[in-house]
């Protein structure tokens, strides 16, 4: 079964529809994806030839019950044990994975669960990634906010009692710059106290410049850890250079930030491969950046506007919870998120096993917090989603949710010294 | 038997179980600490809030003597300023020093914390510092002024116990301050272990938090917490642990 992503926009000019009929295509007419593009910094790191080879050299049909069964009497979990979980091996062993999963949890984590919320002060893009509502061939409807709007969306979001912020945009270097970033995350230090981006891959001097505005946590998603599957839904722009990308987290640890995510977009390729380069990849950055705060995230892929018929595949709910379960016993102390992508059931039960980082009050779309959360009409414009949410809740309602499965919803663990 | 305090830089503690507070319900602290007969409770100043939303500080209970820690600092400096903070925050003058840059186990680094302790004491604080048992820096960390020496039984969050005994009880024969044996200790029992060597306090807060019933395993272990130490004031000792006394002297043949 495969996704179709490719939609035409009648709003697009014959020349546009042309080169992105082109980019489909025919390969030959698209850049090097490998190829850094000019100003792109090159660090030195072997940590991409370690993910990349294990990942590579991964067959997880050869693994059996007897390897599964092994990997969870271990007391600490090997790389060659965390295979085994991941392995379709592993899918009947997955109560006792969830039971495992949850000890581990509780150690180091006890019965705490974090709550952040997104928000997203652009959506332009420059780049044509297929799966992606704020791709730059998609019709929607593009803003981005100026700092003044910014502020009254922190307000609302901060007076709902949430402390910690991830800030979003999309991937344009040329609409959203690093300064504008910036002067956001500025604003951000005052009615937060934990602000994080997820934002396109920066140099080590530019992390540095915003950990100096009041960052401390940088997201990137490497969508897919395969190369040659990225080359072919990664069709233009800037993100399409895959290595640097990867070796963002890296730049950002360089740069002096405090902490990282790493993540897959699970259903845009084999999903166990990139489970386990996914998983490597924080694994191998602690290793190297010891005090580096490191979490995963596990997006499964959603419909978006125009294209309502994407979907994550293969990834079901239970090979996600296999996932979870795997990434905790590999990594007992590392931060899971669990985003609004997933349903209200999944994310209740996940964050009892597995999960420690749920987010709430969510919205993808540019500048309607207002609106979202008080239901009063917005007079501003209004900028469209990056894709369709699954789990609304509001702050309150995940809290006192949260609450009442047993849990200690956390605002906040983290003061900027 | 005279009455059997714990002295912490000057001021006095019937109770020698320092509660933790950051893994379990906040509604669940009154109780915890009621059972346990907490005096001291842990609390890291990185998780209060800025916002009018449940606050941790709301939840401890009047009379009982806060331990902010320093938790998420990774060297000297961070670690003062949150101390720093902690003081402005209200939170009194004791701190608990935890320096990590080791964000999988979690483990003490106890160059920076001797660092920390020395300027805190400086300025007044009752420095309780979190560190790796070892001898040098237990002695080192007397010098720069702590209050008491907090060594670690097993990793933070393992549950597994004494794994480090016989550097702790080599720290409580040779360091004339509070041995306050903390991380690690799962069960009742283990905390009864440590006190019977003659640690002065033992601090938990996973092992309550990852109970099926908190506030009955807080009792539990303020039972093991006293019975350890009525045995160890009963003069227990170790020698018993190598074995019974002789019923032959060995050095009866001596006349002279």
């Amino acid at each position: 079964m495969e996704n179709h992503y490719f939609v035409d926009s009648d709003k697009l000019s014959e020349a546009a529809l042309k080169k992105k009929h082109m980019l489909e295509t025919d390969p030959s007419s698209r850049t090097n994806h490998m190829e850094y593009m000019e100003g792109m910094e090159r660090i030195k790191s072997d940590i991409m030839y370690k993910v990349m080879t294990e990942m590579k050299n991964y067959d997880y049909s050869q693994y059996t019950a007897r390897d599964v069964n092994a990997a969870l009497n271990h007391e600490t979990c090997t790389v060659e044990d965390f295979k085994a979980l991941l392995s379709p091996a592993a899918e009947p062993f997955l109560e006792r994975m969830a039971q495992k999963a949850k000890l581990e949890t509780q150690k180091h984590f006890g019965n705490t669960v974090y709550l952040f919320t997104p928000l997203y002060i652009a959506n332009y893009c420059e780049n044509y990634c297929v799966y992606c509502g704020f791709n730059c061939y998609n019709d929607i409807k593009r803003m981005k906010l100026n700092m003044e709007q910014i502020e009254h969306e922190m307000k609302v979001i901060a007076d709902s009692g949430m402390e910690e912020i991830l800030i979003l945009t999309g991937e344009s270097r040329a609409q959203s710059s690093v300064e504008y970033i910036g002067e956001a995350c500025k604003l951000a230090r005052k009615y937060f106290r934990m602000v994080g981006i997820e934002v396109y891959p920066l140099n080590t001097d530019e992390y540095k410049y915003l950990h100096e505005c009041g960052v401390d946590y940088v997201t990137v998603f490497q969508e897919t850890y395969d190369s040659d599957r990225y080359e072919q839904l990664h069709l233009m722009g800037h993100k399409r250079v895959w290595p640097y990308r990867f070796e963002a987290q890296e730049r950002a640890l360089m740069g002096g930030m405090r902490g990282i995510a790493c993540s897959a977009l699970l259903g845009l390729s084999d999903f166990r491969k990139d489970a386990l380069a996914s998983a490597l990849h924080v694994y191998f950055l602690q290793r190297k950046y010891p005090q580096a705060e490191i979490s995963l995230s596990c997006p499964r892929l959603r419909p978006i506007i125009n294209n309502d018929e994407i979907n994550p595949l293969d990834v079901h709910e239970k090979q996600l919870c296999q996932i979870l379960c795997a990434y905790r016993i590999f990594l007992p102390f590392c931060g899971i998120t669990v985003s609004s992508r997933e349903s209200e059931s999944f994310r209740n039960g996940i964050v009892k096993i597995a999960a420690t980082k749920v987010s709430a009050g969510v919205s993808t779309g540019i500048g309607d917090h207002e609106s979202k959360y008080t239901g009063k009409e917005s007079e501003a414009a209004e900028g469209d989603e990056q894709f369709e949410i699954n789990d609304s809740r509001s702050f309150d309602k995940m809290y006192k949710d949260m609450s009442s499965e047993g849990l200690q919803p956390v605002l906040n663990d983290y003061l900027y010294v | 038997m005279k009455e059997d305090k714990l002295i912490i830089g000057g001021h006095e503690f019937s109770s020698r179980f320092i509660l933790g507070s950051g893994k379990y319900s906040l509604s669940l602290i009154e109780a915890a600490v009621k059972y346990a007969g907490a005096e001291i409770i842990t609390l890291a100043v990185r998780r209060t809030n800025s916002k009018e939303h449940e606050n941790i500080l709301d939840y401890i209970p009047k009379g009982v003597t806060l331990l902010p820690n320093t938790s998420g600092a990774r060297n000297a400096d961070e670690a003062v300023r949150i101390a720093r903070l902690a003081r402005e925050l209200g939170c009194g003058d004791f701190v608990k020093i935890e320096i990590m840059r080791d964000t999988k186990y979690l483990l003490p680094d106890n160059q920076e914390t001797v660092r920390a302790t020395e300027i805190l004491a400086k300025e007044g604080f009752v420095v309780m510092p979190y560190m790796y048992p070892d001898l040098n820096t237990a002695r080192d960390l007397v010098n720069a002024g702590a209050a008491s020496v907090m060594p670690l039984a097993s990793p933070i969050g393992s549950n597994k116990g004494l794994a480090t005994k016989d550097f702790i009880q080599i720290l409580i024969d040779e360091i004339d301050l509070p041995i306050i044996v903390d991380a690690g200790i799962g069960r009742p029992s283990q905390a009864c272990e440590a006190m019977e060597m003659g640690a002065a306090a033992v601090m938990s807060n996973t092992a309550l938090a990852t109970a099926g019933d908190l506030p009955v395993m807080a009792e539990a272990f303020k039972q093991a917490i006293e019975a350890g130490r009525k045995a160890y004031l009963s003069g227990l000792g170790r020698v018993l642990t190598r074995g019974a006394a002789p019923s032959d002297t060995l050095t009866g043949f001596l006349h002279d």
